[in-house]
């Protein structure tokens, strides 16, 4: 099934749906396994696996500290692969990898579409990768049927969101202001104003991300997008309090 | 969708899609300036009245006939405005921001030089100011983050990664990402996404534009070859656009060898086998990097080449052999440095000393009815802590610990 029409299913039975993130090798394979099972237990509905990056543009301190200590761990491309697939073979939900397009670009990229391919993986989340210079990435996706995962942000027109929408696959996630993740944002009327736009713009699913940490900021999102990411907030946790509390926390979202 | 910023395959523009608007923005003003007739002279006005251009062409006549070959000249950026060529591109950039309405302006600096320029056209301009600087460049140029506070900018040290000019860039997007609405990045070097690459090498063209003529006055014809040092390239990219066009010039860059290519701690991405292809700071070109994709740590005695990426522009040169690329060792470096002060009474910054390595390695073979240019991007004062370790000058040492001494009685 085509992660569209997985997500168009949830959201029929739930009034919004969440997305968890985390950071593979951070603080070590072994928590992420544990993270990970506490999310799926505790109903997320999919998750985003960041495959670390030495140089993590549009991340904030928590989550770049977060791909440098995994780095620095010796977390290897191919171990977050191999990591990966026992994760997809493991649970049901739907698995995307979100990182930064030198990851793909040294691996070769339609290889690492073959490997996605094969491990099960649904999407893909590029923010240092634009339309305009993606089309051999546009392309495999395209042929793998894995899903491009586009990005909207607070300053995209609404001609630029039209034109984003069109290569774009699985549903669209909507930064939800401008800066780099991690810090609190603030859901007033220029954000209502903003996911309208979005929602002219686009049929596909609208995630937000972006400073999203408490059940007041999910609630906030329902009627305004299909799906809430939780990034940074969950990173945070497992620091500050070990991967045991990732799940409370988790079904206390909704 | 079009795709802009290419040299043969290496440049573009990878940035986050929240910025898509700040450089289109940023690529109008830019081609609205450059079609402008009266841009260019408003730029050359400014940079004869402000700065010191044209820079001279200095023959460098006791260093010639010590090694007895070429005819060297030295083409003198050290003597712009805040002592390096770095004034070029930013008081350019200043008159974009000017008509772009911004009033902020933000950079990242590797030796400090940037920064120093930045502040002192923010300073000028009226705008504010921040400066993003590796932890470690903080404290090995602390002059020049002194002078950067003192002209009203705010110098924030960078902790992450290896906390140099890469994690110093990172930072500045990262401020770029939250403020553009009021805010310009003053990119500060030929590198980053389009436009920056090809907008840096346009106002950087000054230096080659000037050195064209002046080595035909000086010596009738052209050089047989310009040397420069390359960390992101803009000293490169200025005085090379000078000599482009004329086959018989050949161009050199030199690159950080830091302890030795072989040794794997140096900053040399064109010149030797360590650099590959890769995307990265919004943009393609050769990087030092693992396997993986992972950026490497780099190594260089001076800040400012310390860097794991180079120009698209210059890797389109050197995949095109039209510029040959070498890399200096720190040691040599402070060789050629002392030898210049000696001969000719100039104190090349460290970056630009590499530049004058590979000059002094080449001039002696080459026919005494030959010229030469070495660019020297920049003055060595600013080096003088890190120049003084080197030398491990025993009164320098002392005049510190008397004054580290007197400050700890205040």
């Amino acid at each position: 099934m085509q992660l569209t029409e997985y997500l168009r299913e949830q959201k029929a039975e739930k009034k919004i749906l969440l997305m968890t993130h985390l950071v593979l090798g951070y603080p070590s394979f072994e928590v992420n396994r544990e993270v990970i099972r506490q999310m799926v237990d505790n109903g997320v509905d999919l998750i985003e696996m960041q495959i670390p990056f030495s140089e993590p543009m549009a991340d904030g301190p928590v989550i770049l500290k977060a791909n440098q200590a995994a780095i620095e761990n010796g977390a290897k491309v191919r171990d977050c692969l191999d990591l990966a697939a026992e994760i997809t073979a493991a649970h049901p939900i739907p698995f995307l990898f979100m990182t930064y397009y030198n990851i793909l670009f040294k691996y070769g990229v339609a290889k690492f579409f073959r490997k996605a391919a094969a491990i099960g993986i649904r999407g893909f989340i590029v923010p240092d990768l634009p339309p305009e210079e993606g089309e051999e990435f546009l392309a495999l996706a395209k042929e793998y049927g894995i899903a491009p995962i586009m990005i909207y942000a607070p300053t995209s027109t609404e001609k630029r969101m039209r034109e984003l929408a069109k290569p774009g696959d699985g549903f669209i996630y909507c930064v939800a202001r401008r800066g780099v993740t991690g810090r609190k944002t603030e859901f007033d009327r220029d954000f209502g104003d903003y996911m309208a736009r979005c929602r002219r713009a686009t049929d596909l699913p609208l995630a937000v991300g972006f400073g999203i940490g408490s059940r007041q900021d999910v609630d906030s999102l329902i009627g305004q997008a299909d799906i809430a990411v939780i990034g940074t907030k969950t990173i945070r946790l497992v620091d500050e309090q070990g991967p045991a509390a990732v799940g409370p926390f988790i079904a206390g979202l909704r | 969708m079009d795709k802009k910023g290419y040299y043969g395959q290496w440049g573009g523009a990878f940035i986050p899609e929240v910025l898509y608007e700040t450089f289109r923005e940023l690529g109008r003003a830019f081609e609205e300036a450059r079609s402008d007739p009266d841009f260019w002279p408003e730029y050359l006005r400014l940079m004869s009245s402000y700065s010191c251009r044209p820079t001279p062409l200095t023959h460098a006549a006791n260093l010639s006939d010590h090694f007895g070959g070429a005819g060297i000249y030295i083409k003198r950026e050290d003597l712009n405005h805040t002592g390096a060529h770095k004034a070029n591109n930013v008081m350019g950039q200043g008159l974009l921001v000017k008509r772009m309405g911004k009033k902020r302006v933000i950079a990242e600096t590797g030796a400090g030089q940037h920064g120093v320029a930045t502040a002192t056209m923010a300073a000028k301009f009226g705008f504010a100011c921040t400066i993003y600087m590796g932890e470690e460049d903080v404290a090995r140029q602390r002059p020049n983050v002194f002078w950067m506070e003192k002209l009203g900018a705010t110098v924030i040290p960078v902790t992450s990664g290896s906390r140099t000019l890469k994690d110093a860039i990172n930072e500045a997007f990262r401020d770029w990402v939250t403020s553009m609405d009021d805010t310009h990045y003053v990119m500060g070097t030929v590198c980053g996404p389009h436009p920056f690459p090809e907008m840096v090498a346009w106002f950087q063209s000054i230096i080659g534009r000037e050195a064209r003529r002046q080595i035909l006055a000086a010596h009738g014809r052209l050089p047989a070859r310009v040397f420069a040092c390359v960390g992101g390239g803009s000293n490169a990219m200025g005085i090379f656009q000078g000599f482009l066009d004329d086959p018989e010039v050949e161009l050199i860059g030199v690159e950080a060898g830091g302890h030795g290519i072989e040794t794997g701690q140096h900053a040399a991405r064109l010149a030797g086998d360590d650099g590959s292809a890769g995307v990265a700071q919004g943009y393609k070109t050769m990087f030092l990097q693992d396997s993986d994709g992972q950026m490497r740590d780099t190594h260089s005695v001076a800040a400012g080449l310390d860097y794991v990426g180079v120009s698209p522009i210059l890797s389109d040169l050197w995949e095109k052999k039209r510029v040959r690329f070498t890399a200096a060792t720190d040691r040599e470096v402070m060789a050629a440095l002392e030898l210049t002060m000696r001969k000719e009474g100039i104190i090349p910054a460290l970056e630009s000393a590499h530049a004058f390595v590979q000059a002094f390695k080449e001039a002696p073979a080459m026919s005494r009815g030959e010229a030469l240019i070495i660019n020297m991007s920049g003055r060595g004062d600013k080096d003088i802590f890190t120049i003084a370790d080197a030398f491990k000058d025993p009164s320098w040492k002392q005049f510190i610990i008397d004054k580290g001494r007197q400050y700890a009685a205040d």
